[in-house]
């Protein structure tokens, strides 16, 4: 940062390294451009979720007298509609609802700790990165539950029905209670994409609340470590705001 | 709570600004609250697919701009990031309507 200050560099050699033409660090610069490469991989995903989706049967009648038919796609509404202890309770939407509250709840708390890391608060920060690292344990619990939800599937009376006529049991890469194929896959793809984004960000900040309780960024004098971590962690946060409405809204 | 210096360890803390910071998660809890009236309200067509992209880019532009800090970096790097997303975004609404999603 002390290019502000002095610039020792002649502005036409700015490029040829030693300062920041961008008034960004190396590290957080790269950290930029992998979430750019990232977001091509995930627009990749959706776009392919949108053909697939697109290219099946839509379902055309009244929703009311919705079924799953492994011949038209589910209204998402249907398939994840239930909560955890509340058996039998149709609530659609509102578990994934709680998910996304969570997600951005923990973003605000990383915003706070990159912000207790500007002040070289170190207490603070290992307070808010805590708080994070729950939240994403919490978020990570709740996928948990839904995948076996998902793979367990509805109850026999309400699955589609295979070619022979019989109910088809749990939802696989195979086959599925809900739809086409493709639908179960798309979930697992999509959502398990994402879920690893959370897991090796939660492993990260792990590892930052490691290194702030140590000292070790108290000693560098900085707590960009803690800034360029939180880019990534709010980069899955805003994933799961795509996943929230392309996959279960719309 | 804040408004006063702390001392930690010897060391002068500044007290922590975090208004903007709330007022962001405010914003973004209001905006999943109306995005669940409209599913519940809503039939599901185009126009409501039609709310639901535009008010995901309203919260990807509160998270990106505030959370990331994005809104107060130098105009290279917003345009270094913005122009490629611009130019996928162009290609995802592209190919979903050339393929025939409409």
């Amino acid at each position: 940062m002390s290019v502000i200050n002095a610039p020792a560099v002649p502005e036409k050699l700015s490029w040829s390294g030693g300062s920041e033409p961008m008034k960004a660090s190396y590290g957080k610069l790269m950290m930029w451009f992998f979430l750019l490469s990232d977001t091509f991989t995930f627009s990749a995903l959706l776009v392919t979720y949108g053909m697939i989706r697109f290219s099946n049967n839509a379902y055309t009648g009244v929703l009311e007298k919705f079924y799953f038919s492994t011949t038209h796609w589910p209204v998402p509404d249907e398939v994840f509609s239930a909560l955890p202890f509340l058996h039998g309770i149709e609530a659609p939407l509102i578990f994934v609802g709680i998910m996304t509250f969570i997600l951005i709840f923990s973003s605000v708390t990383m915003v706070l700790a990159v912000e207790a890391g500007h002040r070289g608060d170190r207490a603070d920060v290992e307070k808010w990165m805590l708080w994070t690292i729950l939240g994403g344990f919490t978020f990570l619990g709740s996928q948990a539950w839904e995948w076996t939800h998902f793979i367990h599937g509805p109850e026999l009376a309400l699955a589609a029905k295979d070619a022979t006529g019989k109910a088809i049991e749990g939802a696989n890469l195979v086959r599925n209670p809900y739809g086409p194929p493709a639908f179960a896959d798309l979930f697992f793809f999509i959502t398990g994409f994402h879920g690893t984004h959370v897991f090796s960000g939660v492993i990260l900040n792990i590892l930052i609340f490691f290194n702030a309780a140590t000292g070790l960024y108290e000693r560098r004098g900085h707590y960009e470590m803690v800034e360029k971590v939180g880019l990534y962690w709010h980069f899955v946060d805003l994933v799961w705001v795509f996943v929230f409405t392309f996959f279960y809204l719309v | 709570m804040d408004s006063q210096t702390q001392v930690n360890g010897g060391k002068v803390i500044a007290p922590a600004k975090t208004a903007v910071i709330w007022r962001t998660f405010w914003i973004l809890l209001a905006l999943t609250a109306v995005e669940f009236a409209i599913a519940f309200t809503m039939p599901n067509n185009r126009y409501r697919i039609a709310i639901f992209s535009t008010m995901t880019i309203v919260k990807a532009f509160f998270i990106v701009g505030e959370f990331m800090h994005l809104k107060h970096e130098v105009k290279i790097l917003i345009w270094a990031v913005l122009f490629p997303v611009i130019t996928i975004a162009w290609l995802l609404v592209a190919l979903l309507l050339e393929g025939g999603a409409h």
